[in-house]
Parts: structure tokens; C-alpha cells; sequence
């Protein structure tokens, strides 16, 4: 049940996503543009475990760790950790090599198994690479330990500085708002091959998979490759994300990448629905701003009960696991459906 | 030698620890074909409840053994009664759903508990009472606590009590009626939906047993201690061969023995470059060359997968 491509209402959509961040700049302040450019790297992460989760069916629980691979490997290539100081555009292929090999590595022990193996092993790798970042001090320092990189290079392209503001033919660019431009680039491209591979002949490979894998096996399908292909494409889009987050931020630890964090991606895609990119961007974007939607809670119950009950960021992740149970059981399909997998949901 | 000894029994008695948790995986896994993500969260829970029941009975003056029967029957009541609920909320409206949606509500319950228990505990470390079974013996200088002694000798008996029940009693030929065949056994009368939840009953109890020893050994106890003990507890059960019961007590010993082994020994071969802090990572590596090289374990049968 191979549909066209839905047509992109493409001016308008366009227009809103560029006019934006000056309207979010004038209505609610500059703060809220750098919540909005953490979002677009959300959205980023979304898009890339939506590959893996949405179109192969397989779970990944750790995909955070692929975002801190690439993180890391901004870090280190351009800071005074190492005294390197790359040039974005080629930090970034290495962050998506470095990243995809992880996914590659990690993918391959569970091929000939049921799913559920590469959950838990994904689950364990993303703690396990906090181990790694933690403890790669010596004999040579290579992470830094626990804490973190400090002093990275901010985002540049030769000697556009994505970090200062500017001043494009007499109108002033903030520095929020360029870096906002950058990522929206990134979130486009990564939306546009993500559409191309959805309805491509490997797409269509992975709902088969993901429908029935001994059936996708027996009529030539090479599940192992494309599975393979999952992992490594959804891990280099985690990649990007975490070169983007680190020349953002400036500093990495390995706080930075918890199983919540995993978890939290893992809800966006739930959230927005599985393998439709429209839902999968919404429901990134929604549950990006939840953290700023809850903050007052902490204080309105300073207010009326004199002391904080329930803190906002334990109520947050309270709301991430409620969310996750309660969708499997009334929507399995989210928010905003693709049409193939809500059909899926409800024949099985 | 004495050094070896020492590090083997300190093995010995993390793996008994991590056996009674693999237990719990190796049983729901064997009749349901499901992961248990939550089932660390179990042992959190059982370490915590019987932290807080033993502190409140001794303030209230109760005798130590009072005390800590008293915290382990209320640990196991808790944990049998969030067991039974995950199966119900999570899992048994799930059944017939496809596999993706159980792995996916059981990391949500697997949240849900942690963050409960934040809110109920805190989240800071909490120490555990001291049980005052501080009087070690030393046999030709290894040194064995009473508490050691207690886990392993309780947990060993423990496992006996359930080869038995699995393998001997009327129950247990239900249990493994369903586990090989859920229709069929229906279909012979067994209340297959029955069986399901006791297996959750018994990996609950066997989970807060784990949470009390677990909690009584290293004296702390924190919201998200469940998760690298499942993980670990997971990976005995699939180094043992997952479904099987005598495989999972097999694994979680030999990966305790692991542990405890190449945290000792590594450190010193590389000079502590890579010693116990990297004790995580030999249990995960351990996961990894299973699943590639045998991954149905040591006592499990190679199960293709039905169509």
C-alpha cells in the first residue's frame, strides 16, 4: 500500500519556519530562541531514531548515545583538548562516520535475533558509554573524565561565526537566530532524505521488515543488510545532532547523555507517530518546550503549599513514562498517524 | 591465593544476587516471549521498601531478626503487588499487540517506577541500616561476613525451592505447559492468564529478596540502582540461556564470578588503568560475544523463531 509522496505545501510551510524565531524573539524574548534551536536539534534526534523505530520497527533505547558519540567527536576535533580546531564541514562527516560505525557495531550481535535483543543492547550501550566518557583519562586524557570538554570552538563555517551576531544588508542577525537558520538547513535536509528513503525501494523494504520479517526474508528481502542500513543511518543522524549540540553549548559531559534523555526521543517519536515525519517533528517540538511549560509548576506550589511537591523535571520524565504506557494502549499509532502503520496497529 | 579466594567469594555472592534477578527475566521471558525492562525497577523498589520498614522497626525498637523479617515480607508484598500491577496495566492489554508495543510500555513503566520512587525516596543516596552482622571470619585469611554467608546459603536454598516447584509440582507443569505451548494448554484446561501472573509474583518476590540482600551488601540504596542490576541480571540470564531456570542461576554466578575477577585482576595487570571502574563494562561485553557467538546460551536450546 504504496502511496506518492504527499505533496509539501512547501512557500508557506517555508515562510512560517523562516519568519519564526523573530516572531518567538519579539513575543516571548531571546530565550526562547535558544530553547528553539535546542528544539531543532530534538527534532534532528527525532528524525534520525524515527528510521530505526518508525520504518525498520526495531527499538532502539539507547539512541542518545549515538548524539554523544557525535558530540564528543566535535569536541575533541576542535578545542584545546587535543589543540585541533577542524572546520565544521569536516567534523561533521566524521561525527556521522564515527557514530553510524557505533550503530553498525551495536546492530550486528542482535541481526540473527528477535528485536528485543537490540533494545537491550542498545539500552546497555548507552550506559556504558557514559563508563567510557567517564573514565577515558588515562593513560592518555582523551574525555576529560567527568568534567567534561570545555572551550569548544563555536559553530563556524570559514569565517562566518555562528556565534556572533551580524548584520545582513543593514538588518541585524542575532547570533540566536543565525544558529537557528543553521539547524533549520539541517532539519530540512535531514526531513527531505528521510522522505526520499521512505518512499525509495530500501523504505519500502523496511515496512516489509517491519511487518513481517520472515515474510520480507522469504520473498529475497536481505534483512540483515537493511536492518543494518537502519542502524547506521538513524546513528549518523544522532551523529549530526551531537556536532551541532556541542559547537552550540560550547562544553560537553557526560551528564549530558542519560537512558531519560534516550527515553525522552524515544516519546517524541511515540508521541507524534511512528514512521510519519509530520507527527515525528511535532511531537519532538511539543515535548522540547515541555520542560519550559512545567518550570512555573515549581513555584506555583512554592506559592500555595510552601514547599515543592513534586519537582517539574521528576514530573517531566513521570510524564515521559505515563505517556509511553498510556499511548501503547488507547493510540498505539500517535498523534498524527501515517496512514500504513495505523493500519498496522489495529490489524494485528 | 588468598587474594583469588577472597575475590571468588566476593563473586559468589553478587552472582547468587544477580541469579535471583535473572530468575525473574528467565521466567516471564520463558512463557511470554517478553523482556521485563521494568524488572530491575523491582529490585530498586524491594531495596528501598525493606530500607525504610527495617529503619522505621528498629526506631520502634524491635529485635534485628524482627526487624528484617519484617522488612522482607513488606518488600515482597510491595513488589509482588507493583509486579502483578505492571502485568496488568502494561503488559496483559498488550498480548495479542504487535512486539514493538510491550519493549515500548515496558521502558515507560520502567520510568515510572524510578520517578515514583525519586518522589517517594528522594534522590539521593540512602543508607542502609547497619544489621550489625559486622563479625567476620576469617578461614586461612579469607575473610567471610555473616551477611555473605546469609546471601548465598538463602539464595542457593531459594533456588532449590523453585527448580523444585517448576520442575516437580502441579504448578510448575502448568508453567511449563505454557511456556511451550499457550494454546495448547489452554485448551487442556490450564488458566494460562493464572500462570502468567504467577510468574510475575514469583520474579517480584525473588526481585525484593534480591532489593534486601542487594541493599544489606553494599549498605545504599537509590532510585536508579535497578537498571544496571537488570541489565546485568539480563545478560546472566542470556549467558545461561534465556528461558532456562537452572541457566539463569548458572549465568548470574559465573558473571558474578567475572565481575569480581576481572575487576581484581585487570587492575593490577594494567597497572588500575582498567580495573573496577570499568566492572560495568565486563558484564556488557559479556551480552555482546553471547549474542554473537552463542546467543542461546549455555543450557538454553537453540528456539527458531516460529512463524
Amino acid at each position: 500500500m504504496i502511496a506518492c509522496p504527499p505533496r509539501f505545501k512547501f512557500p508557506w510551510m517555508l515562510l512560517g519556519t523562516l519568519i519564526l524565531p523573530w516572531v518567538i524573539e519579539g513575543l516571548l524574548g531571546r530565550g526562547w530562541v535558544r530553547i528553539l534551536d535546542f528544539a531543532l536539534l530534538s527534532v534532528l534526534l527525532a528524525i534520525g531514531l524515527n528510521i530505526v523505530v518508525g520504518y525498520a520497527g526495531l527499538l532502539d533505547l539507547g539512541f542518545i548515545a549515538f548524539f554523544g558519540v557525535g558530540a564528543y567527536a566535535y569536541a575533541l576535533l576542535a578545542s584545546p583538548q587535543f589543540g585541533v580546531h577542524w572546520p565544521l564541514w569536516a567534523i561533521l562527516p566524521t561525527g556521522i562516520l564515527v557514530a553510524a560505525s557505533f550503530g553498525v557495531a551495536l546492530g550486528w550481535p542482535t541481526l540473527g535475533l528477535r528485536g528485543d535483543y537490540l533494545a537491550i543492547v542498545t539500552m546497555g550501550f548507552g550506559e556504558i558509554i557514559r563508563v567510557f566518557l567517564n573514565n577515558l583519562t588515562a593513560p592518555i586524557n582523551i574525555t576529560n573524565g567527568p568534567q567534561g570538554i570545555t572551550m569548544i570552538d563555536a559553530l563556524h563555517l570559514g569565517t562566518w561565526s555562528f556565534a556572533r551576531p551580524h548584520r545582513l544588508w543593514g538588518i541585524p542577525l542575532p547570533a540566536l537566530v543565525g544558529t537557528y537558520y543553521l539547524f533549520l538547513l539541517f532539519v530540512l535536509l535531514a526531513l527531505f532524505l528521510s522522505r526520499r528513503l521512505e518512499y525509495s525501494r530500501i523504505g519500502r523494504a523496511w515496512m516489509a521488515i517491519r511487518e513481517d520479517e520472515i515474510a520480507a526474508a522469504s520473498m529475497g528481502l536481505d534483512t540483515r543488510r537493511l536492518k543494518l542500513l537502519a542502524y547506521a543511518l538513524g546513528a549518523a543522524f544522532g551523529g549530526v545532532s551531537g556536532g551541532l549540540f556541542a559547537g552550540f553549548q560550547g562544553f560537553v559531559s557526560p551528564e549530558s547523555f542519560t537512558l531519560q534523555e534516550s527515553v525522552m526521543i524515544l516519546c517524541m517519536v511515540v508521541l507524534g507517530g511512528m514512521g510519519n515525519l509530520r507527527g515525528v517533528v511535532a511531537g519532538a517540538l511539543l515535548l522540547a518546550f515541555l520542560p519550559e511549560v512545567l518550570r512555573p509548576l515549581g513555584g506555583w506550589q512554592q506559592h500555595w503549599f510552601h514547599r515543592v511537591l513534586i519537582d517539574p523535571s521528576t514530573l517531566r520524565l513521570l510524564l515521559f513514562g505515563v505517556t509511553l504506557v498510556v499511548l501503547m494502549r488507547w493510540r498505539p499509532e500517535g498523534l498524527l498517524p501515517s496512514r500504513a502503520r495505523a493500519r498496522e496497529w489495529h490489524t494485528s | 591465593m588468598v587474594t583469588f579466594l577472597q575475590q571468588v567469594l566476593n563473586g559468589l555472592t553478587l552472582g547468587c544476587i544477580y541469579a535471583l534477578v535473572a530468575l525473574g527475566y528467565t521466567l516471564v521471558y520463558g512463557i511470554l516471549e517478553l523482556i521485563n525492562f521494568a524488572h530491575g525497577d523491582l529490585v530498586m523498589i524491594g531495596a528501598l521498601v525493606s530500607l525504610s520498614l527495617v529503619r522505621a522497626l528498629q526506631d520502634w525498637g524491635a529485635p534485628l531478626p524482627v526487624a528484617l523479617a519484617g522488612g522482607l515480607v513488606g518488600a515482597m508484598g510491595v513488589c509482588v503487588l507493583v509486579g502483578v500491577a505492571l502485568e496488568r496495566l502494561a503488559y496483559r492489554p498488550l498480548r495479542h499487540a504487535p512486539k514493538l508495543a510491550p519493549l515500548i510500555t515496558a521502558i515507560g513503566m520502567s520510568m515510572v517506577l524510578e520517578q515514583g520512587s525519586a518522589l517517594i525516596w528522594g534522590r539521593g543516596y540512602r543508607s542502609f541500616p547497619d544489621l550489625g552482622l559486622t563479625h567476620s571470619l576469617t578461614l586461612g585469611g579469607v575473610v567471610i561476613s555473616p551477611l555473605q554467608g546469609v546471601i548465598v546459603l538463602g539464595s542457593l536454598s531459594l533456588l532449590g525451592g523453585l527448580l523444585w516447584l517448576i520442575q516437580r509440582s502441579a504448578l510448575g507443569r502448568a508453567m511449563r505447559a505454557t511456556a511451550q505451548n499457550p494454546v495448547a494448554a489452554q485448551l487442556l484446561g490450564v488458566d494460562t492468564e493464572r500462570v502468567i501472573t504467577l510468574a510475575f509474583v514469583i520474579g517480584a518476590a525473588l526481585a525484593a529478596i534480591a532489593g534486601l540482600m542487594v541493599g544489606a551488601y553494599y549498605q545504599v540504596a537509590h532510585y536508579t540502582m535497578g537498571f544496571m542490576l537488570g541489565l546485568k541480571a539480563f545478560t546472566a540470564a542470556v549467558l545461561g540461556g534465556i528461558g532456562n531456570l537452572s541457566g539463569a542461576v548458572l549465568g548470574g554466578i559465573l558473571l558474578g564470578l567475572l565481575e569480581a575477577l576481572g575487576a581484581g585482576y585487570l587492575g593490577d595487570w594494567t597497572g588500575n588503568l582498567f580495573g573496577s571502574n570499568y566492572k560495568d563494562v565486563f558484564s556488557f561485553a559479556t551480552l555482546i560475544l553471547v549474542l554473537l557467538f552463542h546467543p542461546s546460551g549455555l543450557l538454553g536450546r537453540h528456539a527458531p523463531e516460529k512463524v
